[in-house]
């Protein structure tokens, strides 16, 4: 069973690692993919703190995780609605291209 | 010495991890147990291929292959050793570490999915508390497998068929999940096991109180197999992968052995939904009639894959192929809202408990039917009908 | 057992800075896919398998394939080959290493982290969680389901081709 430090190392890292994506890259999806490893790293973050807290039998780090869980695939599924409905506009990915909001 | 017989893979089990050093035997367990279970998969693959080859031979009135070995039946060694022995070509735009890992990516979660089914008393690999949730995060990973496949190959009929098959899968994991929740919803928990131990006890002392004795569990049975069909790509759901269609859709950059870990696969995740429309459904290791109750577990379970195996060769050899959009016509106006009526008609059955007793459970039983029949043929017509065509019209040349 | 961990932390974190930094998007979208798949493992060693489940069966099975679908359906114009870092990224690498620092100053700075593991599993069957789910948090359960049709009926009509507009 990890302990709570390791855990929480590699929440940061992912954190990191995804906030590195989301602002570096110049394609809408690699942003979107950057996005979801951030909300990973906080899922894990939940668990290794519902694991290792005061009250493990109230189960809210499971239940706020499966929430976030949820969350995040509707998130998904609507930002990348988005990206194909301003690639037909623009047939373009990189946000840099849709800096005027003129179609 | 039918209960010896029985729990015989557990004692010899235990026995042989008995005979090893202290140090070794919490690793050689676990082992053990999936070398056990991968041998008996290669084993009843190889059967399988040959009962497929031979039983759609006869449907479509031809012999199946009967030249190697008395009936065919070392067919499956000259087919495993031609597979080994083909050259494994690599087209040379191909992404080589995708189109490498695009088969294990398919045959390991694949296996894992097995680690949940009981085959018998006692015989589950891992009694996981969340067992069914198991079994279906494996199969819709290999999802993926079959994107990559189809992707890496650089070929845009792979690509066309990576696609459609991928959609297909997505489609229909909706009514095999619903149809599937019905059991669970009735048993109260999502381990397999004690899904098996909710269908103990016999009716009136012989027939089995199996899932498929009831209207719920007989709708859920149909909609589930049909749904694992075209989870599996078979036919008639097997457009990606047709070969008057799409040649063989995701697969056709692939040959030899990468190949033959493809159709070990396909066929693996067709025994895999087979044993869980089984532990579902029909009762797992159980007894259908209450004297034979002597026969061991895992030979009933291995007798009622057999039954199912034989469905889906009948199902290939006899039906057509569907359409790309009469598929997902299928998946999304018709098996969706059956598999949520079907909820409904389950959650009625437990409610009404207490009317078992009224006439032999028939107005239970009358009445979740029509609940679920009447939709049944009303969404069938109005979906499928077509056009009105009237009586047929022949004009001949004069 | 820290070994297991250690080896499950450098599988997603290899999948994760791969996700990032690879050249081809769909080479991105796999290596995302890897890292969803190690932070499952890591749910398991956790004791949460409820939710190492619903990750493998949400982001491996429906978020992967989307992303990967997304890709798909939006190749880059061919006469453009585009970079893939933004100018300006060497500022969004900082940013990151900076926002890393602080959060892990902050939990080294913490006295609550540093107490001995816990060593009881706690129990967390389908069951209980259910039984949470339907008590205490049937309010966002709701709403999780309300969002989840809305973000269905959403992305439908944002994704609609539409007939007559000029593409």
């Amino acid at each position: 069973m990890p302990s709570l430090q390791d855990c929480l190392v590699l929440s940061a890292l992912l954190f990191a690692v995804g906030l590195a994506g989301a602002l570096a890259r110049r394609n809408a999806i690699i942003v979107l993919i950057g996005i979801e490893l951030m909300l990973n790293a906080a899922n894990l973050n939940f668990l290794a703190f519902w694991r290792h807290g005061p009250h493990p039998e109230a189960l809210t780090g499971v239940v706020f995780t499966l929430f976030s869980i949820g969350v995040a695939a509707a998130e998904t599924a609507v930002g990348l609605a988005l990206i194909i409905a301003v690639y037909r506009h623009t047939r373009s990915t990189d946000p840099e291209d849709w800096q005027r909001l003129k179609g | 010495m039918f209960e010896a017989l029985d729990q015989l893979p557990i004692t010899l089990k235990a026995w042989l991890v008995g005979l090893l050093p202290e140090a070794w035997q919490a690793v050689a367990s676990p082992v053990l147990s999936a070398a056990a279970l991968v041998g008996a998969l290669a084993v009843l693959f190889a059967l399988a291929t040959w009962i497929e080859r031979k039983g759609l031979g006869r449907l479509q009135n031809r012999y199946g292959p009967n030249r190697v070995g008395p009936f065919g039946l070392l067919q499956p060694l000259a087919d495993g050793l031609k597979m080994l022995t083909k050259e494994d070509l690599v087209p040379r735009n191909a992404d080589r570490v995708v189109h490498f890992l695009a088969p294990l990516a398919m045959v390991v979660p694949v296996l894992l999915a097995y680690a949940v089914m009981p085959f018998g008393r006692n015989l589950v690999a891992a009694d996981f508390d969340a067992g069914l949730l198991f079994f279906f995060a494996a199969g819709s990973a290999t999802e993926l497998a079959v994107f990559m496949a189809g992707w890496s190959s650089r070929n845009k009929y792979s690509l066309l068929g990576a696609m459609r098959a991928i959609a297909q899968m997505i489609s229909y994991e909706v009514p095999l999940v619903l149809s599937a929740l019905t059991a669970v919803m009735l048993s109260g928990s999502l381990s397999l096991v004690t899904l098996v131990d909710h269908q103990a006890g016999y009716h009136g002392g012989w027939l089995a109180r199996w899932h498929v004795f009831t209207p719920w569990g007989l709708a859920g049975f149909l909609l589930f197999l049909t749904a694992a069909t075209a989870e599996a790509n078979r036919s008639p759901f097997d457009l990606p992968e047709g070969e008057s269609e799409i040649i063989a859709g995701h697969l056709v950059e692939y040959s030899g052995f990468k190949y033959a870990l493809f159709f070990l696969g396909e066929y693996l995740g067709l025994f895999a939904a087979s044993g869980l429309a089984i532990t579902l459904f029909l009762g797992g290791w159980r007894a259908p009639l209450a004297g034979l109750n002597w026969v061991p577990s895992y030979l009933w379970f291995f007798l009622k894959l057999f039954g199912c195996l034989a469905l889906f060769i009948w199902l290939r050899g006899t039906l057509p192929r569907v359409r790309t959009d009469q598929l997902m016509n299928l998946a999304w106006k018709f098996l969706l809202p059956l598999a949520l009526i079907n909820l409904f008609v389950a959650a009625l059955w437990h409610l009404t408990a207490g009317w078992a007793s009224v006439g032999g459970g028939l107005a239970r039983w009358l009445v979740g039917g029509a609940l679920l029949a009447i939709p049944y043929a009303v969404l069938g017509r109005a979906l499928f009908s077509g056009p009105r065509r009237g009586p047929r019209v022949y004009r001949y040349a004069d | 057992m820290r070994a297991a961990f250690f080896i499950l932390a450098v599988v997603t974190l290899i999948g994760a800075v791969g996700a990032i930094a690879l050249r081809r998007l769909i080479h991105c979208a796999l290596s995302a896919a890897l890292a969803f798949a190690g932070l499952a493992g890591i749910y398991l060693m956790l004791g949460a398998e409820f939710v190492s489940f619903a990750q493998v069966l949400v982001y491996l099975g429906a978020v992967a394939v989307l992303i990967v679908f997304a890709i798909l359906l939006t190749p880059p114009a061919a006469e453009t080959r585009a970079q893939p870092f933004c100018k300006p990224c060497l500022l969004g690498l900082g940013v990151a290493v900076l926002v890393f620092g602080v959060v892990w100053s902050s939990v080294l700075a913490s006295s609550v982290v540093w107490r001995p593991a816990a060593t009881a599993v706690p129990a967390s069957s389908a069951k209980l969680i259910g039984r949470a789910l339907m008590t205490d948090a049937v309010l966002p359960l709701e709403v999780l389901g309300l969002l989840l049709t809305a973000a269905l009926i959403g992305a439908v009509v944002l994704a609609w081709r539409e007939k007559e507009g000029s593409d």
